[in-house]
């Protein structure tokens, strides 16, 4: 037996070169990569003129407001109800948004599917569309609808439902275009057309993961519902600015409170939800 | 060549095929089921978000109208005076886009910073106290909840107007996020270089630092990469709260009705991000190629 003490190290590293002599190339790859990276850090302090003389005194104030904010109060009874209306409009902006925008993406991501259109054209337009709608911030929406529609929570789901359309768009045209084709062919050649092997040989494959991901954006929805109200599209977003700009810190801490608990049951609850629907296989 | 289908006997037949109907009448009556609780739900969510198909239909036609009013207006003899006209905020816009880029990359990289250093206190398999796993958890779950825009209003408030704050905001927000992703990656590992690294002697630091890290490090800057694309459309509309960027500018177009500024500002702006994408793909793309090929 070949005894690993330190005599034989020479012996060892002349037979694994590569792990005693450090390939100075990648090295200092890594260090220009680092180098780069915090030098562009550098450069945005300068560039952005974060004023550090302000930070300490920022962090006193922030840690003032902290104390303010315990313990959370909304103040009297019709406050909380009110707050649970907001909250309420809050959920079903973040529900029907979802909703609306995979509705409306299902169609028009197999439009952007390799594997459904083999049109070129139509599949290059339909994802530089959906980029386009992505790439607008769902507050950006939000202000957007509220010019049309109005102030209210209408707006928001209807933002909701714009931004929500380019992602689902781009995310369920991927999930199709990963299905396995064998079923759809299997359609084809025992006499079916083009759309029953849509229908029948990729829907059912490819439904469970549409479905999860339609309920892990349900709840992300839910976070960016509770801000559209910073805009005037309705929710606990409108409730949570007012309280901010007038200093009142124990309704904030409540407000804030209420968001958390409701995101996490909702959490939760697509958490089983998605459990029940596709099995512990497809969550991982 | 001709085989004989082995037949089933009539009843047997029957049998079999009474119960596949069965099963497929209970399968759509569950999907029925489905349906009616989703439109329930719908109809209640919609009652809740004062949901008026009738102004919606009466004002729908602005949709469209909002769409034409902002585009430039273009003549054929004048274009490139239209062009300039429409741009005459170009270099102004283009550092206040320089500038949300960098309140992105500024946040992104202190929150993936804290997310890197909290991450391995967040996973069980590495920490032996169950206090601390739950804590910082805790924590990280706090950090990305509350969403970015209201952190940045309290900055603002406590820091003043400008980047700061939202560089702030952006930084926590993805601290909360990339911790937990981070720490999802570092409960998958490979546990033997970790106990390899433990039985011949190394400390806690070392286990994380030759016995994790090398594992989980491609994973973790295609996760950062993914965050710095969300973290630039945030950066975006951090603005809209006094919080720096081009965001300032848009909304104030939008409320005092500049119409083809606003379709400037949402160009540039869609233009960034869509380069954004396309390089950090490429980038993720590669790095996680090159996990592949090292295994």
């Amino acid at each position: 037996m070949t005894s690993f003490s330190f005599e034989n190290r020479a012996g060892i590293a002349e037979r694994y070169p590569e792990v005693f002599h450090p390939d100075w190339w990648q090295r200092a790859k890594i260090a220009i990569g680092i180098g780069g990276a915090v030098a562009l850090f550098v450069y945005g302090i300068v560039q952005l003129d974060i004023p550090f003389h302000r930070l300490s005194e920022g962090l006193s104030r922030l840690g003032e407001f902290v104390r303010l904010m315990v313990p959370p109060n909304p103040g009297s009874w019709p406050e909380v109800l009110k707050y649970l209306h907001a909250l309420g409009e809050t959920v079903s902006i973040a529900f029907l948004g979802t909703l609306g925008g995979a509705l409306l993406a299902l169609p028009v991501s197999l439009l952007a599917a390799r594997n459904v259109v083999a049109n070129r054209i139509v599949h290059v337009l339909t994802r530089r569309s959906l980029d386009t709608i992505r790439g607008v911030d769902t507050l950006i929406w939000a202000l957007i609808w509220v010019g049309v529609v109005g102030l209210g929570p209408f707006a928001g789901i209807l933002a909701v439902i714009c931004s929500d359309f380019g992602t689902f768009g781009k995310l369920f045209s991927e999930a199709i275009e990963v299905a396995d084709k064998n079923p759809a062919e299997g359609v084809r050649s025992s006499g079916g057309n083009h759309l029953h092997s849509v229908r029948f040989g990729l829907l059912p494959q490819v439904f469970p993961v549409l479905l999860s991901q339609v309920l892990y954006y349900f709840e992300s929805n839910t976070r960016s519902a509770t801000i559209i109200g910073i805009v005037g599209a309705g929710g606990i977003g409108l409730q949570l600015a007012e309280q901010i700009r007038v200093l009142e810190w124990q309704k904030v801490s409540f407000l804030i409170l209420l968001i958390l608990i409701t995101v996490s049951s909702i959490d939760w609850m697509s958490g089983k939800l998605r459990f029940a629907i596709i099995g512990k296989r497809a969550i991982a | 060549m001709r085989t004989a289908v082995p037949e089933f006997p009539e009843a047997r037949l029957r049998e079999l095929a009474d119960r596949y109907a069965s099963a497929v009448a209970a399968k759509r009556r569950r999907v029925w089921l489905g349906c009616a609780l989703l439109v329930v739900a719908a109809i209640a969510a919609g009652w809740m978000g004062d949901v008026n198909f009738g102004s919606f239909v009466e004002n729908f036609w602005r949709f469209p109208a909002y769409f034409v009013s902002i585009a430039p207006k273009f003549s054929f003899s004048t274009a490139w005076v239209d062009l300039t006209d429409w741009l005459w905020g170009l270099p102004r816009w283009m550092r206040l886009l320089g500038d949300t880029l960098l309140i992105a990359y500024m946040g992104t990289l202190t929150g993936a910073l804290c997310g890197f250093a909290l991450c391995f206190l967040a996973s069980a398999n590495l920490l032996k106290s169950r206090t601390t796993v739950f804590v910082t958890r805790r924590v990280l779950e706090f950090c990305r909840t509350v969403p970015e825009i209201v952190f940045a209003l309290i900055f603002v408030l406590a820091f003043g107007l400008g980047p700061l704050p939202g560089v702030l905001a952006i930084a926590i927000h993805t601290a909360g996020a990339l911790g937990k992703q981070f720490a999802e990656v570092v409960e998958n590992i490979d546990s033997k270089p970790v106990e390899g690294v433990a039985a011949s002697g190394g400390s806690w630091l070392q286990i994380v630092l030759f016995g994790a890290l090398p594992q989980v490090i491609s994973n973790f800057v295609s996760y950062a990469l993914l965050r710095f694309e969300i973290n630039v459309r945030g950066a975006a509309v951090m603005g809209f709260v006094g919080a720096g960027g081009i965001g300032q500018d848009l909304i104030e177009a939008v409320r005092k009705f500049y119409y083809t500024d606003v379709s400037a500002i949402l160009l540039l702006i869609v233009v960034a991000v869509m380069l954004i994408d396309f390089v950090t793909e490429r980038v993720r793309h590669r790095l996680l190629g090159l996990e592949v090929s090292a295994r």
